[in-house]
Formats: C-alpha cells, sequence, structure tokens
C-alpha cells in the first residue's frame, strides 16, 4: 500500500476511446487516444481543451458511466470496475430530479447508502446551509434560479464525502458573477477538506484561477493530451482577482500559445462537419 | 353595461351556466312538438326520471307533472355496479399497465420480442371481446371489469413506455453515481418519471374504464347503468336513456375531478405556468 499521501487518486492510463456509429459499424469516430492522465490525492487539475474534443468523454471515463475502448482506470492504486464509488461527479446539465425538493436532492445520495431518513436529513441540510441554501430546503428545482441548482447540485455531490470530484464545466451556464462567486466557494470548500478534483472546462481563465495544474488537451479526433502546466500562483485565491496577478498573465500567455491551435483546429473541423 | 356582461375571468361561471339553461330552453321549446319529444325526450321529464332515481320522496301530480313522480331510489345499485365495474378495471389496468410498461422499456429484449403482438393487441377495437369476455366470465361484474381493463390497459402501458424511454439521461447517470442500485433507481428514478406521463393518460382512461364498463353492461347483465339503459331503449323510453346518460356524464366528471385532485397533489413539484400575480 503506497503512502495515501503521494498515491495517485485517479489514474487514466493508455487510454482510448472509439465509438461506433449504431447503424453503419464501420462509421467509427475516436475521441480519445493513448491518453495517460494522473491526478493525486488533494491536487485540483483542470483540463482544457477545444469545444468537441471528448473532454466530457475522458470524465466519463473516469467516473466509470463509460467503458474505453482500451487502457486502464485506476483509482487509489485498484482497477476501476464498474461505476467509480469514490467519485462524486458534477454534471454540466441539469442533473437535479425535477420531483425531489432540494433538501431531498441533497438526501439522496445518502438514502442510496441506507443512511436513515433523520441522519440524512440533518447531513443534507448542513450541506445546504454550506452552499448558503439554508432555507430553500422545500424548493423544486424549477422553483430555484440556475445558480442556485448549480450550488444544490454541488451540495449533492459533497454530501457523499467523495475522494474523488469530477466537475464536467459545472458552471458554463452561468451568469459571470454567479460564476465567480460559485468558483471561489468551490476552492474554499476545497480548501477545507482536499480533495482530488478533475475539472473539465473550455475558460481557460478558470481552469489557471482555480487549478494546481492545467492539461491541454489536442483537438479531436484521436484527442491527447499536448501540455500540461503547474500553476504556482499562491493560495487561498480570489478567482476575479488572481487574474490581474502578473504571472497568471505569463501562464495564460504560455497555455494561449499551445491552446489556441487547438481551438482553431477544432473550429474548422465543426465547421467541416456542419457544411 | 357591456363592460360588464363581456365575458371575462370574472363572470366566466355565469356565462357557463347561462349557456346550460339556453340549451336546456331550446330542447324544451323543441320538444313541445309530439314527434321530436319521441327522439329528443322533454328534459322535464329527464330530470324528474333522474330525481326518481336517486330520491326517496316523490311529489303527487302536480303542474309539472301530470302524472305525480315517484320517489323510488332504486338506482344505487345500478349505479354501484357500474361504478365498481369502472374502478375496479381502472384500478386493475393501471396497476397492469405501470408494471408491464416499466418491465417492456427496462427489458429491450423482451420488449423487442413482444413489439408486434404489442401492436396488434393495440390496434384490435377491443370492444369486439365483449362477448369473449361474456362466455368466459360470465354475466356478472368480471366480464364487464375485464373488457374495461383491455381498454385502459393499453393507454396507461405507452405511456409509462414513453415516460421510462425519456428518462433524462443525465438524471439517470447522476443517480447512479450517487451509488443507486438497480432497485433503487427503478423506485426514484423511472417511477417518479413515468408517473407523470401517467398520470397524463389518468384522464383518459377514467374515461375508457366507464366507457368499457357501461359498453359491457349493454351487451350483456343484470344490472348497471348500462342495463337501465337498454332496458329503457327496449320500451322506446328515451327520456330514461337521457337521464342515464346524464347521470353517467356526472360521474364520469366526478371521477375525474378526483383524478384532478390526486395528480394535483402528487405533481406538485411540476412547474406550472401562471405562478406569478397580478397587482
Amino acid at each position: 500500500m503506497p503512502d495515501s499521501d503521494t498515491a495517485c487518486a485517479l489514474e487514466l492510463i493508455d487510454i482510448s476511446c472509439t465509438f461506433r456509429s449504431r447503424d453503419d459499424a464501420s462509421q467509427r469516430y475516436t475521441a480519445v487516444s493513448n491518453t495517460t492522465l494522473r491526478i493525486n490525492a488533494g491536487e485540483f487539475v483542470s483540463v482544457v481543451g477545444p469545444t468537441g474534443c471528448g473532454k466530457s468523454t475522458l470524465l466519463n471515463i473516469g467516473a466509470g458511466l463509460l467503458a474505453a475502448s482500451s487502457g486502464e482506470v485506476k483509482v487509489f492504486g485498484e482497477p476501476l470496475v464498474g461505476i467509480n464509488t469514490r467519485a462524486g461527479y458534477m454534471f454540466q446539465a441539469e442533473a437535479l430530479m425535477p420531483w425531489r425538493s432540494a433538501l431531498a436532492n441533497v438526501m439522496m445520495g445518502l438514502q442510496y447508502r441506507g443512511v436513515p431518513d433523520p441522519e440524512a436529513r440533518r447531513q443534507a441540510q448542513g450541506w445546504l446551509e454550506r452552499v448558503g441554501l439554508a432555507e430553500f430546503g422545500d424548493r423544486y428545482p424549477h422553483q430555484l434560479s440556475g445558480g442556485m441548482r448549480k450550488r444544490t447540485a454541488l451540495a449533492q455531490v459533497l454530501a457523499l464525502d467523495p475522494d474523488i470530484i469530477l466537475m464536467d464545466e459545472p458552471f458554463s451556464a452561468l451568469d459571470i458573477q454567479t460564476r465567480q462567486l460559485m468558483e471561489n466557494e468551490v476552492l474554499a470548500l476545497w480548501a477545507a477538506k482536499k480533495k482530488a478534483v478533475l475539472f473539465i472546462t473550455h475558460d481557460l481563465d478558470e481552469a489557471i484561477a482555480m487549478s494546481d495544474r492545467v492539461v491541454v488537451l489536442s483537438a479531436g479526433p484521436g484527442t491527447h493530451p499536448i501540455g500540461e502546466f503547474a500553476i504556482d500562483l499562491p493560495r487561498p485565491r480570489d478567482v476575479a482577482e488572481v487574474r490581474h496577478h502578473p504571472r497568471f498573465v505569463e501562464l495564460h500567455t504560455q497555455i494561449w500559445n499551445v491552446l489556441r491551435d487547438e481551438v482553431l483546429k477544432g473550429y474548422a473541423q465543426q465547421l467541416k462537419k456542419a457544411a | 353595461m357591456w363592460q360588464r356582461l363581456k365575458p371575462s375571468e370574472n363572470n366566466l361561471r355565469a356565462w357557463q351556466l347561462g349557456l346550460l339553461a339556453v340549451i336546456l330552453l331550446l330542447w324544451h321549446v323543441a320538444s313541445r312538438d309530439q314527434k321530436i319529444a319521441f327522439f329528443l325526450g322533454e328534459p322535464i321529464k329527464v330530470a324528474g326520471r333522474v330525481w326518481s332515481w336517486f330520491m326517496p320522496v316523490g311529489f303527487g301530480p302536480n303542474a309539472l307533472f301530470p302524472d305525480g313522480l315517484p320517489g323510488n331510489a332504486d338506482i344505487y345499485l345500478h349505479l354501484g355496479t357500474t361504478l365498481l365495474e369502472t374502478v375496479l378495471a381502472f384500478g386493475i389496468g393501471t396497476v397492469l399497465g405501470l408494471a408491464c410498461g416499466l418491465w417492456l422499456a427496462l427489458a429491450p429484449t423482451a420488449s423487442a420480442i413482444l413489439d408486434p403482438y404489442i401492436k396488434a393487441a393495440n390496434s384490435m377495437p377491443r370492444v369486439i371481446l365483449a362477448p369473449i369476455f361474456s362466455l368466459w366470465l360470465g354475466l356478472g361484474i368480471w366480464s364487464k371489469v375485464a373488457l374495461a381493463v383491455t381498454l385502459v390497459f393499453f393507454i396507461v402501458f405507452f405511456n409509462v413506455y414513453q415516460g421510462v424511454k425519456e428518462v433524462s439521461p443525465v438524471v439517470l447517470a447522476n443517480a447512479r453515481m450517487l451509488g443507486a442500485s438497480q432497485r433503487q433507481l427503478l423506485r426514484t428514478v423511472y417511477l417518479p418519471s413515468a408517473t407523470s406521463w401517467v398520470f397524463s393518460s389518468l384522464h383518459t382512461s377514467v374515461g375508457l374504464a366507464f366507457v368499457g364498463a357501461v359498453v359491457g353492461e349493454y351487451l350483456g347483465s343484470a344490472r348497471g347503468v348500462g342495463y337501465l339503459i337498454l332496458q329503457a331503449e327496449g320500451t322506446f323510453d328515451v327520456n330514461t336513456v337521457f337521464a342515464g346518460i346524464v347521470v353517467l356524464t356526472a360521474f364520469a366528471l366526478v371521477l375525474d375531478g378526483i383524478v384532478g385532485r390526486l395528480e394535483k397533489r402528487l405533481m406538485k413539484w411540476q412547474p406550472r405556468s401562471g405562478e406569478t400575480e397580478k397587482l
């Protein structure tokens, strides 16, 4: 058993993922090829890349929702079989159950694990308070604003105290102010309970402001990492203020130089696909 | 003056009642002619018929009813039979439809094998099954229940099937990531998601349960409102036929109202338009 502080929380080793068209088996699309990605326990890693490059595919493989065509996934050294039970997943789209109140949504994971209802309710209420929604437990998702729904989703994921948190562009649908507020809250919560975070985004500013490490992916098909940057900005950070830090600007330029060509490539491919 | 009479939100109920009064009045005036009355019935006699069905007190001869109005209160056995058949068929059909819909939606192989049979069973005009059910189950209530169940079942079944197929994949993936087992998925995701579809079908199916029960009675029975209508038709008693129709309509509305109440209570999570209040 390796030392748990330095152990990899999540390892994606030489992952390839090829989708086959359901109607025509000869039509294949390789979303990800030969990608290796390691996230240490307690590390905040962002993955950036052009739209449609297979970032979400990678995340779904790490979550165990999708099986890779080849390669291996290890969770704290153990090969992953089925759903990754040590991970929490925050989705890009609305994932709350519309027929459950905010509190019931946060309680859900605990209920699945057989936590008795009063205890689950108490814990869920605690998490709602931590994301600033103490008063809104009895609201249904449609009665909450977009930002509040994201907070509920965050509480839902954190309530299970996962060792790995996977986030798939969780704030892309929010307006910029709400977004920065949420980013700071996520950072504060993360700083309190250092978890391994794999954060997918297409927003380079967001990636640099939040992470310890930024991985740049190439344009699809056959996405693979083409650059890796350690973000040595001091913590704690405020995502709005850190953007003016000279080191931030420097890193941004460096990473953007790598990313720019891929973004253009990815855009050209989308145009071709649409034509 | 016109401002107050113009149809608006406030006097909607008055307009609705007014329309009913106009229709009844036209009906009454038209039925002054004996030939028309033979086919259309007379509203006052229909009302009298309903009264003697439900009320235990009668009247002597008077201006409206020259022959007097007996208070028989003799419909309850028939109405109870019809309602019992309807409710039984509605319950059994809904539960069966729900169970089969969930099963087939979650078992793609079974659904692929059974697909042509389901299509055939659904396209078949199922009222023709009535004689077979009478043969199998006799003239009692169960042949009517069986007929109504076949009507209710498919409506609920297809809605549940659709409902399960259209569960949001993100919600499903989220529940799986939160650690739901297959059974928990069924209970916390598929079932609630299907209920909204089920409820939209229940309004249709409660009506059809009534249709099945009454048609079943009409085709052969010893009691029930359908039986009363059949008897009245046999003696050209058009007023009683209309009275039967009125009673059935009223009770179908009551059942529909109960379903609506239930829906409102269970579906309070659904966004409804018009939640803002104008000041």
